[in-house]
């Protein structure tokens, strides 16, 4: 294998997808969330036809638009790199697993590519319905598109419905490809996870206007949807996630053993709050522990008993500090987003969200806590696959392409250098854009470009649909 | 061999095809108009050049996304073998693309410190086209594989021959971007893309000829593909029709038609891509891969296909409407934004 600085191409390879993917997830998170809540508002302003829904959808549209982009440019990088790093992984699983890919590209890209253009442009253009259909479309696109690559991923993690000649897995069911065993947990806490990052985005933006006293309308309308909408997501996730674990632990016991770091089954498990966790003496040191309480989690049992990570060879363990941190900080982080949904829900029901600045001002700087949530999560899942690339089927170590390890060292460099700097400009643009709030600038009649479906009509279209 | 085993690599390499053409011409035109970026410093000109594009241009990439998907469903062989040979162009493009793609929404955002996205959309979209010029040279040329997997190095596709493939999209996209304006905008930036069209068109005939004598040239299996009785009769309608497209896309840029030039640069692409798959087929991976060899198990590429069969033409249509909500010629000053 060769090396560059004394790392071998494979880690190269691992750390570039890595790094590309978690830059990647944020954005596709957001946007599934966020067109589905501006397909939300713009059904609601179409129902009730009171304004601000319709100046929120507009705002959000813009956001979208420079979010969805920094989406697509970073998602064309993860299919290609499959061909490009990983070329022995797409020749071995190719068989069964392209075509999901192929799928999402056929039911999910193309429908939001191709409607994002009259979301984002036909405001003026075209009538509400046409373009509140549009927006539906880039939703259901978006979610879709969720669909399939969870179906992807899942496959990866718990393949089913297929067999291995030469090497090569082979379809035999595609139901069972496609709906192997942990995909519906996966789906599900995937979408929640979306929809309570994008919650966390909306409720942190009201706090910011309603702190500076701009937009009270509208702020007000962004905390109710987004704190009841965490309110309701995120105790939901908690249970999606305690099913998912189950599933986990039916299908990848050694996962789960490294997200509790348990490394011998001598009796009920603790509940590991803290520790580091050493995989070369396999213990933990400064272990802080809840006796038995694993054991209740894990198997809904006292006495419950599952395998420590001792029960499986060396060759055959995942690395358990970095999943069993991620998974910490994931349920930390989760608590969190409960009590936050709760005690905000408390407050607008007893209408003293206004005088709780403390709140608005926590509230105000917790919009990333869903996304590195969610990046915390990913690490757990797919960290704690290793060293399976296909578990069962083939190894990480076995599935990089034949290329020599100075250009992947190049090119995981340049990706570095051009991720922080572009996607760090973009997110200082959203920032920005929220900063300046949601009464943009409407553009006029004569500033918007020919239009076929509004003919010369004034700017009426903007308003109310009667 | 069964029939299924047969037919279905012929199908699906049609599919991979039309995957492509549409790609090269959808997305061509998109990076054409990045590259006359160069030649159009006006702030207004160049919000106008890109409000040409800018609904369609996340639609028409995702054609690529189509393109490389299918190659690895279709032909999973083919697919391990061609991005690691490629693996430096295809670097270059997915960044190229990054920059092109972000200044669609961020130029707009930053404005008015928007200069760097001007630079980023321009850059991106050349080094995008030149790149993708790379890969299609590189797998005409031949990639060297040894028990089914990439046996170069970090370097093989370079070649004379490659670069000038590069250079040869490069001119070609930005011909297409120059009809595209003739198509969708008025004013000076019409007159100034009538006034490109003609050199750049002659520039693309050039690189044709170039590349007409040079692939029989290195390759015997080529020459003997194209030259070889009775395919030379069939095959001398190419350069035939080639011509004839041509003068015809000349006429129309000089009579300042909106839609022939645009119709007729397409037109040519068209031709230039039958032409290479003329002296690639029955290869995937020339010299050494067949469709066949590379195929997927007929599971496969019959799950795929059903999809497709169902699916692409209810895209097409609704990219058949997206493109004519937004029909018409842009005038000068007006935007999406």
């Amino acid at each position: 294998m060769e090396t560059v600085f004394g790392i071998e191409t494979v880690l190269l390879s691992r750390i570039q997808f890595a790094f590309t993917i978690a830059f990647h997830i944020v954005f596709p998170a957001f946007s599934i969330g966020l067109s589905a809540y501006i397909a939300t508002l713009e059904v609601v302003w179409l129902k009730t036809g009171q304004p601000h829904f319709h100046t929120l959808a507009r705002f959000w549209t813009k956001i979208f638009a420079v979010s969805f982009a920094m989406g697509v440019v970073s998602g064309i990088v993860m299919e290609y790199q499959i061909g490009t790093n990983w070329s022995r992984f797409g020749e071995v699983v190719g068989n069964t697993l392209a075509p999901l890919f192929a799928y999402e590209v056929l039911t999910a890209f193309f429908l939001e590519a191709s409607f994002l253009g009259v979301m984002l442009f036909g405001w003026n253009r075209f009538p509400p319905w046409l373009h509140t259909m549009a927006c539906v479309f880039v939703a259901l696109g978006t979610a879709l598109s969720g669909f399939w690559i969870l179906a992807a991923n899942s496959w990866m993690q718990t393949p089913a419905g297929h067999e291995v000649r030469d090497g090569i897995a082979y379809p035999v069911s595609w139901f069972h490809v496609i709906f192997n065993p942990s995909f519906p947990y996966r789906f599900v806490h995937m979408m929640v996870a979306t929809y309570i990052t994008t919650s966390m985005v909306v409720a942190a933006t009201g706090a910011r206007y309603l702190l500076a006293g701009r937009y009270p309308r509208e702020a007000m309308t962004m905390l109710r949807m987004g704190l009841g909408m965490l309110a309701l997501l995120a105790p939901l996730q908690a249970v999606v996630g305690d099913l998912h674990g189950l599933n986990t632990l039916e299908h990848q016991p050694a996962k789960v053993a490294a997200i509790e770091a348990h490394w011998e089954d001598t009796g009920p498990a603790d509940l590991v709050l803290f520790a580091w966790p050493d995989m070369r003496q396999e213990r933990n040191h400064w272990e802080i522990a809840v006796p038995r309480l694993g054991s209740l989690i894990l198997t809904h049992d006292w006495n419950g008993r599952f395998q420590g990570l001792r029960e499986f060879p060396r060759d055959q363990r995942p690395p358990v500090a970095p999943v069993f941190f991620a998974f910490r900080a994931m349920v930390g982080l989760g608590l969190f987003m409960i009590a936050v949904g709760w005690f905000g829900v408390w407050l607008l029901w007893r209408r003293r969200i206004g005088g709780r600045r403390w709140f608005l001002r926590l509230l105000r700087v917790c919009w990333p806590v869903g996304f590195v949530a969610l990046i915390a999560g990913w690490v757990v899942t797919e960290v704690g696959r290793q060293p399976w690339i296909a578990w069962g089927i083939l190894r990480t170590a076995d599935a990089a392409s034949p290329v020599n390890a100075l250009q992947v060292f190049i090119s995981l460099a340049l990706f570095v250098l051009v991720y922080f700097v572009v996607f760090s400009i973009g997110i200082w643009y959203i920032n920005r854009m929220i900063g300046k709030g949601p009464q943009g600038e409407v553009p006029g009649p004569d500033t918007l470009p020919n239009r076929p479906l509004a003919g010369g009509r004034p700017h009426g279209n903007e308003a109310v649909p009667s | 061999m069964n029939g299924l085993a047969d037919t279905l690599p012929v199908i699906l390499a049609l599919v991979l095809g039309m995957a492509v053409v549409l790609y090269v011409v959808l997305d061509g035109f998109d990076l054409g108009i990045g590259m006359l970026f160069f030649l159009y410093p006006g702030e207004d000109e160049r919000d106008q050049i890109m409000n040409s594009v800018a609904p369609f241009w996340d639609g028409n990439e995702t054609w690529l996304v189509l393109g490389g998907v299918t190659l690895w469903t279709a032909f999973p062989t083919a697919f391990a073998i061609i991005l690691p040979a490629m693996y430096i162009p295809v670097m270059v493009l997915l960044l190229a693309l990054i920059f092109r793609g972000v200044a669609f929404e961020f130029r707009w955002v930053a404005k008015p410190r928007h200069r760097a996205w001007d630079w980023s959309f321009a850059v991106g979209s050349t080094l995008g086209a030149f790149a993708q010029g790379l890969v299609l040279g590189g797998i005409v040329q031949g990639i060297p594989v040894r028990d089914q997997q990439f046996a170069g190095h970090a370097l093989s596709w370079l070649s004379p021959f490659s670069i000038m493939c590069g250079l040869a999209v490069v001119t070609g996209y930005t011909l297409l971007g120059a009809t595209w304006l003739m198509l969708k905008t008025s004013g000076p930036v019409e007159e100034r893309a009538r006034k490109l069209g003609v050199p750049l068109l002659a520039a693309l005939l050039a690189f044709i000829v170039v590349v007409s004598i040079w692939t029989p040239l290195m390759s015997p299996r080529i020459a003997d593909r194209w030259f070889s009785v009775p395919n030379v009769f069939f095959l001398a309608q190419v350069p035939v029709a080639t011509l004839l497209f041509a003068w015809l896309c000349w006429r129309g840029i000089r009579r300042g038609q909106p839609i022939l030039p645009f119709v007729m640069a397409v037109g040519l692409f068209l031709l230039a891509f039958f032409g290479l798959v003329i002296s690639c087929i029955p290869y995937i991976v020339p010299p050494s891969l067949t469709i066949w060899q590379a195929a997927a198990h007929p599971d496969s590429q019959m799950f795929y296909l059903v999809g497709a069969a169902i699916l692409i033409p209810m895209i097409l249509a609704y990219t058949v409407l997206v493109f004519w909500l937004f029909r018409g010629k842009l005038k000068p000053g007006e935007g999406y934004h």
